[in-house]
């Protein structure tokens, strides 16, 4: 990987979005291909229903926050588009506690909005790290922004597509990555699927 | 829709209830222009708009209506279509203006609805275009009820309260603050989502059909409630442990499913998870005993205000709304309330509860809900439409001459139910409002 990266030119600094030290180098794509990784492997554990495995992958002080979207006027977006972390009603803004209970409920065998259970694809993509510390060489932890689209059929006609952007910060523990900080942006207004039973 | 259409889909009597009423497109459009144009709909709560000019975008059926403060103050709810070529005059879902400008063809209204600005006013309309008349559409009443706002499209309809009836004790135990103040609620936020089944599944629901338990018996088993990490159980606390448990059918169509605590009312332990929320419901507890004296041994679980709103009186507590969205298809508007005034950690610890709670993200709701579409889908079949539901549960087992009204039942039972079937079957036929009430025959001149 790295012979064809020395070809590439590096993007520089300025023009990256987020933290300018976040320069396009050899660091920063090693970095992103670890990073990429280890979000296969978890999709790979929602896809295949290991949840508990899955919840391995969350550090103790998670917060896992989905806002609800909201129409505004012109200007208005970055104050008011969506709702906040740590006020008033999201579609989820919780800790690891709750969703260990997901986890248990779905594990009973008679949460019956997941049994049975769903069919579900993760795909992660337009990965970029947004920044590093204490740096890209010896990062321990990242936020990283990606877009993914989640597909579920369920029984058999139910099918949803739910797309939108995810913004993660990762941290290293026992040098395995684990999500710390999760948001997770839906592109819709009006949620358009009954249920969201499934872990984004 | 005939008496004979009618008997047909609806037989109380003998306790069955058409499939139809759930799928057939035709009965869904009958619903729309008869039932949803005259009862009293949910429209939304004034926390949402509480400053002149503010507005919130919401619905009534299938309908957009923008409930909006004036510059003095007052409350309107307006459809949202512009008097000119119907474009929405307000796509924001909230905010706070000094006019609504139509995107179309640049027609204003103020914030009371009144038609203020038609471009080219004289040269076109010969500056004789009667303002007046082309006013946004107005609800023909309005209601604000302990800071929840209701509305209705018939000028015939008799007030808020008198549609409400005996049921107001109960929507008062939702609305009212934890200690036994009148209203001093909040909206802390709005779930809206739609899902392919009939409304009716939803209404019924909460109109006391506590024999859908077991649907919930997942999120009972791992525990979410306000005393879960204390080893608690269950989907809540069971503050009504000793409390005699009650389902009232009243004449309107509204259900709910209450309780009465014993003489002695002593508070049950809860929010054991959190010590700053225990010594806050303890305390509001025994100040809502103070204030209310025997009346505070009336406390809610649930209920369906006729047709489509309904509430979670306590844990969790706030009022939804049903949209009909299509025959098979639902648009649910959730209401999240808590006391204005309670501290912020017990604000805060109830906006966790509800979310891991209600809606389409709700460990307890989410199992509903595929009850709800399952049933749907399951009967919209040409043999499937030729079984009626069975609505025959606790037949005749009610008594009518209880304190609290309506048919009272000590039991779980479907007369709540078969008495919304009842009133849904009058507004088919285009009854009278003494008949949409009730009313006994000798008492409905007087209502009207």
């Amino acid at each position: 990987m790295s012979s064809a990266l020395s070809q590439t030119k590096p993007i520089p600094a300025e023009k990256c979005a987020g933290n300018p030290s976040i320069a396009r180098t050899e660091h920063y794509y090693r970095l992103k291909a670890d990073v990429e990784d280890f979000y296969y492997y978890e999709a790979d554990l929602l896809d295949a229903r290991r949840f508990r495995e899955w919840l391995d992958l969350l550090t103790e002080d998670i917060s896992y926050f989905m806002p609800i979207r909201r129409n505004v006027k012109f200007g208005q977006h970055e104050a008011r588009e969506n709702t906040r972390r740590g006020e008033g009603i999201s579609w989820f803004d919780e800790d690891k506690w709750t969703l260990t209970k997901r986890v248990d409920q779905i594990l009973t065998g008679v949460h019956y909005a997941e049994e049975p259970l769903s069919r579900i694809t993760h795909m992660v993509t337009n990965v970029q790290i947004k920044d590093a510390r204490p740096n890209l060489d010896q990062a321990e932890e990242v936020d990283v922004a990606s877009r993914i689209l989640v597909y579920q059929n369920r029984v058999e006609y139910e099918t949803y597509t739910l797309v939108g952007r995810r913004n993660d910060t990762l941290r290293l523990v026992d040098n395995s990555w684990k999500v710390c900080r999760r948001e997770i942006i839906l592109e819709q207004n009006i949620l358009l699927a009954k249920n969201l039973t499934m872990f984004f | 829709m005939t008496q004979k259409d009618i008997d047909g889909l609806v037989d109380v009597k003998n306790g069955f209830i058409s499939r139809e009423l759930f799928v057939d497109a035709d009965i869904y459009k009958q619903e729309l222009s008869k039932l949803f144009t005259r009862a009293w709909l949910l429209v939304g709560h004034e926390s949402l708009v509480p400053n002149p000019g503010d507005f919130y975008t919401s619905r009534m059926g299938e309908e957009s209506v923008i409930l909006c403060r004036d510059k003095k103050g007052e409350i309107h709810v307006f459809l949202n279509s512009c008097r000119h070529r119907g474009m929405k005059v307000c796509r924001y879902e909230q905010g706070n203006t000094s006019l609504f400008t139509c995107p179309y063809h640049s027609w204003t209204y103020t914030t009371d609805g009144k038609l203020q600005g038609v471009p080219l006013y004289k040269s076109l309309y010969d500056g004789v275009l009667d303002r007046e008349a082309n006013s946004l559409v107005s609800v023909a009443r309005l209601c604000n009820y302990k800071g929840s706002i209701w509305a209705t499209w018939d000028k015939d309809a008799p007030d808020f309260l008198t549609y409400l009836g005996d049921a107001k004790a109960h929507l008062d135990q939702a609305l009212d603050c934890r200690d036994g103040r009148d209203g001093g609620s909040e909206v802390i936020g709005v779930h809206k989502w739609v899902f392919p089944a009939n409304w009716k599944f939803a209404a019924e629901n909460f109109l006391g059909d506590t024999y859908h338990n077991p649907s919930h018996r997942s999120v009972d088993l791992i525990g979410i409630g306000p005393s879960a990490v204390s080893g608690k159980k269950g989907r809540r606390d069971n503050e009504l442990e000793h409390a005699q448990h009650v389902w009232i059918s009243f004449p309107a169509g509204h259900g709910v499913h209450s309780a009465i605590q014993p003489e002695a009312n002593e508070y049950i332990e809860s929010f054991l998870d959190n010590p700053v929320l225990e010594q806050y419901f303890r305390h509001c507890y025994e100040e809502r005993k103070r204030r209310l004296g025997d009346g505070a041994r009336l406390m809610p679980f649930v209920g369906t205000i006729f047709p489509n709103t309904s509430y979670h009186g306590r844990q969790p507590r706030g009022l939804c709304a049903w949209h009909p969205h299509s025959p098979t298809s639902t648009e649910a508007w959730r209401f999240f309330l808590v006391d204005k005034d309670a501290p912020s950690e017990v604000k805060d610890y109830l906006r966790h509860y509800y979310m891991r709670y209600s809606g389409p993200a709700g460990m307890t709701e989410q199992d509903d809900i595929e009850n709800w579409l399952y049933a749907t889908a399951a009967s919209t079949g040409t043999i499937a439409r030729r079984y009626p539901f069975n609505y025959q549960q606790s037949m005749g087992a009610y008594t009518t001459d209880h304190p609290l009204g309506g048919e009272l039942s000590l039991q779980v039972t479907e007369q709540i139910a078969r008495g919304f079937y009842r009133r849904w079957a009058s507004y088919m036929r285009d009854a009278d409002w003494g008949e949409l009430l009730g009313l006994p025959a000798g008492n409905r001149e007087a209502a009207e």
